[in-house]
């Protein structure tokens, strides 16, 4: 069962994937993404991460994608572009060098380094006497706001500074201004 | 029926990080460029979530968590200088913006 589960979220993710990248109409490449999004929220979930798979959905599929959707709209590139034709001579013939030199970088690594995995610390909440329905949840809640809190602040300003950022790129200047 | 390894979850988050760095070297769209990189935020996440698992140990999903942030972020700021530069222009690709001029 988990094994199906496994194989038709990777599915969606390597043809999600595969779409974001190939398809013309930037539109449908934002929902071949929103594909690939939900098959790592199903791998969440499958993972005990039961918390991020929710914030996966919300975050990514709810706001991200709806930005980058507003976006296109926003500016009418909503129309197929021509694909076709190479930029650069020999670009894709380099990228696809490069891709599958860095597939194999990364899959002899995994391999070569799965033997050296180690157990260490607190354990994931599947493991904790009490696992309840939310025990995922408090066990992050006490990572996040109890190791990591100083990060976690840190990301509030990020976020304000991100914002304002935005605001400053986005508005129109007026003529009295510099 | 056996249940899959975090070495199977490591692979597609690999092949799917690959697919999504391809996709920024060949496409010239940089809204779609965007979304390659969301793809490889997304395959990075996996992998940590899965060690999470084999490993026992909170601190990958809480790793997750602070990225998801930052990609949020990221966006934001991403999409919002494309706005800003599109505002002059009629096309989008990425090689419209070689010259060193605003």
């Amino acid at each position: 069962m988990q094994l199906i589960v496994f194989v038709l979220a990777s599915l969606m993710m390597i043809l999600g994937a595969v779409g974001v990248v190939t398809r013309k109409n930037p539109v449908h490449a934002a929902l071949s993404l929103v594909l690939t999004l939900f098959g790592v929220a199903v791998h969440f979930v499958s993972l005990e991460a039961y918390f991020l798979a929710a914030v996966q959905i919300i975050v990514y599929a709810g706001a991200i994608v709806v930005l980058f959707l507003f976006v296109i709209m926003l500016l009418g590139v909503d129309k197929a572009e021509d694909i076709s034709t190479e930029p650069l001579v020999t670009q894709r013939w380099l990228a696809a060098v490069a891709g599958l030199g860095l597939l194999g970088l990364l899959v002899v690594a995994v391999a070569r380094g799965a033997d050296m995995l180690t157990t260490r610390s607190e354990g994931l909440a599947t493991e904790v006497q009490n696992a309840s329905g939310d025990a995922n949840i408090q066990q992050l809640a006490r990572s996040v706001f109890g190791d990591y809190v100083v990060a976690f602040e840190l990301t509030s300003v990020l976020l304000v500074v991100a914002v304002v950022g935005t605001v400053m790129l986005a508005r129109k200047r007026t003529a009295g201004e510099a | 029926m056996p249940a899959p390894t975090t070495l199977s979850y490591l692979v597609v988050a690999a092949l799917v990080f690959v697919i999504g760095a391809v996709g920024v070297m060949v496409r010239r769209n940089p809204l779609i460029m965007f979304m390659c990189i969301e793809l490889m935020l997304n395959a990075v996440n996996l992998s940590f979530v899965a060690l999470a698992r084999e490993l026992t140990d909170i601190d990958g999903q809480s790793i997750v968590f602070f990225v998801l942030v930052v990609a949020a972020a990221e966006v934001v700021v991403g999409l919002g200088i494309i706005v800003a530069i599109m505002r002059n222009r009629s096309s989008l690709t990425a090689d419209d913006l070689a010259e060193l001029k605003g």
